[in-house]
């Protein structure tokens, strides 16, 4: 698996020298591009300074901070449940996924296990949290290869999921929804039939877009070994959900070693792509979409009865201790470091979000590529602001 | 089906059976039992929660070799994140001087560094955590670092993704890193002063507008409001 990936870079790198040496024959030009930091299609404001020589970046420096709230920080003084606000906003397309992570976090420090109902409806809006985040991916990620027709169904079908989100929570994209011990509220009446029309919905937007995207002469051209990042470079810039698993390393938290949701009593299945490049990205990110449809499936059909919420002190103080938790979120993994004194506040939190270490790779798979490669590798890379500047 | 069935007068009691020491994880014994000889004298102290994590905590000269370690002998190529810790509680107290807040005896303001799992000595402590993919273990990495302004190995040699964790551990925490290849802040301005992390960096909005104390509990499903009394906001 590794050598054949690097084989595959090793050829790349090899097309790419003797372009070079034409470049050197044509008399190219050294100049500086500004990526960014404004623009509609970065998801948040990130600047990238790629040093050119004729069409060929010689580096790439990405600036971040333009939205670095200082979330770290700001845990310190805010009680375990107003954590929660602050952590939706990190990654903002799919913000109940944000929170299960420290919830268990703080759970497993105060040895409280949520009652089977809540991990079930947790289980079923992280999912849903995925859908909604991905079918972005995956109709933003041909608009910025310049065909805009699926970021429009994109948006479309992505507002059914939020629908349904919003009418259990209350919240579109701000859920606040996720308790220690258990969720806030139950299933509002009907909603399990309404959900099960969305995912219809959301199957036949997949189709949709492997006809109209994956299916698209151009987008394979513009996709297609293009951006191979091979799996040991990838496992050690920390690389993870998507990402890794389209360099062939099938490794999915939700199968392995998960905490505190149900994924293993549904039946479904990890899809990885032996490519590493930026269509294997895409690729397996839409199988994804489909295999969350069917989990939430399997969830409406298998929900038990029973209570929504553990019993848990009124006013809540965890225990010394130190717990990290981490989840297979719609960006990768994410964790929460916790340290805790007994007190009403954590003393501190440490946030492992995906795109930050996600997007740390872009020095490294950047250079050498051609300037209209660079978006459609950042593109497949998905990243979320919020998800790098926490 | 959709209606919810639940009874919410219903709160399911916790089992509050102890878990007895029983549980043996050999997988992350041997582990710590590989490393200790490994590091030699350069290994402190281990912490094992079974079945779920483990700790270890080395000097601070052997930071960079640990990762060597971790990575060619123990398989730890995933890298998960690298940041540090100050122990020192800071000197704004709990920055809630909220009247709600003090009711409360039982919590005391610390002013004594108190380290936590696996110990510690100093006031500033890396923490780190890589993880195997094959195994599905992870271990966290501590070490104490002397000093006001400490100064560490790298571990981008080993684990090139610790590169833009180790700039925002130096501009947040005052740390820096021997052989680092670019050295520079990473959110922060140029000239932006003082390290925002350290406990002993003031939250500027609470000193602009207090904190209100805890105003808004919110009913656990199945409590009657009549209990809000308790927390003293009751309008």
């Amino acid at each position: 698996m590794n050598t054949e990936a690097s084989a595959q870079q090793l050829s790349y790198i090899e097309n790419q020298a003797s372009d070079a040496r034409v470049n050197i024959e044509l008399e190219t030009e050294g100049m500086t591009l500004n990526l960014g930091p404004q623009h509609p299609a970065t998801h948040g404001t990130l600047r990238i300074i790629v040093r050119l020589d004729g069409e060929q970046v010689v580096s790439a420096e990405p600036v971040m901070g333009y939205m670095h709230r200082g979330y770290e920080k700001l845990t310190e003084v805010r009680t375990y449940p107003q954590v929660t606000t602050l952590v939706n906003r990190i990654d903002w397309l799919g913000s109940f996924a944000n929170e299960v992570p420290f919830i268990l976090a703080a759970e497993r420090l105060m040895e409280v296990e949520a009652p089977a109902r809540a991990q079930w409806i947790r289980t079923a809006l992280f999912e849903l949290s995925r859908i909604a985040n991905v079918v972005l991916f995956l109709g933003d990620m041909a608009v910025q290869l310049g065909a805009t027709t699926p970021v429009f169904y994109a948006f479309r079908d992505r507002e059914f999921v939020l629908n349904q989100i919003e009418s259990v929570t209350g919240g579109r994209f701000h859920p606040n929804f996720d308790r220690i011990g258990g969720v806030k509220d139950d299933l509002p009446k009907g909603w399990i039939q309404e959900t099960k029309d969305v995912l219809v919905r959301i199957n036949s937007f997949c189709e949709e877009m492997e006809d109209l995207v994956v299916g698209n002469e151009i987008f394979q051209t513009r996709t297609r070994g293009i951006g191979i990042i091979p799996a040991d470079t990838g496992l050690a810039y920390g690389l993870s959900g998507a990402n890794i698993r389209s360099s062939g390393v099938d490794w999915d938290l939700r199968r392995d070693g998960g905490v505190g949701l149900i994924h293993d009593q549904l039946d479904w299945k990890v899809w990885t792509h032996p490519d590493g490049d930026s269509f294997a990205r895409y690729w397996v990110r839409l199988q994804e979409v489909r295999e969350s449809c069917k989990m939430v499936g399997q969830i409406l059909d298998g929900i038990p009865s029973g209570p929504i919420m553990a019993k848990v002190p009124r006013i809540i103080k965890v225990p010394p201790g130190e717990a990290y938790v981490e989840t297979e979120n719609p960006l990768g993994i994410m964790g929460y470091y916790i340290i805790s004194k007994g007190d009403l506040v954590p003393y501190r939190v440490k946030i492992r979000s995906a795109s930050f270490n996600n997007v740390s790779i872009t020095p490294w798979v950047l250079k050498g590529v051609y300037v209209p490669d660079v978006i459609s590798i950042l593109a497949s890379l998905y990243f979320i602001l919020g998800d790098i500047d926490r | 089906m959709s209606s919810p069935d639940t009874n919410a007068e219903e709160i399911v009691e916790e089992s509050t059976e102890p878990q007895e020491e029983l549980i043996v994880d050999d997988k992350r014994e041997a582990f710590v039992d590989s490393i200790t000889q490994d590091l030699g004298s350069s290994f402190i102290d281990s912490h094992i929660d079974p079945e779920i994590d483990v700790w270890i905590r080395v000097t601070q000269e052997a930071w960079s070799e640990t990762a060597k370690i971790l990575f060619e002998k123990h398989g730890m190529n995933f890298f998960n994140f690298l940041s540090a810790i100050d122990w020192k509680p800071s000197p704004f107290g709990r920055e809630m001087d909220a009247a709600i807040d003090n009711l409360d005896d039982e919590v005391t303001v610390e002013t004594e560094m108190e380290w936590g799992v696996a110990g510690g000595e100093k006031r500033f402590q890396m923490l780190a955590r890589v993880h195997n993919p094959a195994t599905d273990m992870g271990v966290n990495v501590k070490a104490d670092l002397e000093g006001d302004f400490p100064e560490v190995d790298t571990w981008t040699l080993v684990y090139p993704g610790a590169n833009w964790h180790e700039r925002e551990v130096m501009e947040m925490f005052g740390i820096s890193f021997k052989n680092h290849p670019n050295m520079v802040n990473l959110y922060l301005p140029t000239e932006f002063e003082g390290h925002p992390l350290r406990k002993d960096f003031p939250l500027l909005s609470r000193r602009a507008k207090p904190w209100p104390g805890i105003v808004d509990v919110e009913l656990m499903p199945g409590e009657s409001d009549d209990e809000t009394e308790e927390s003293g906001e009751e309008t």
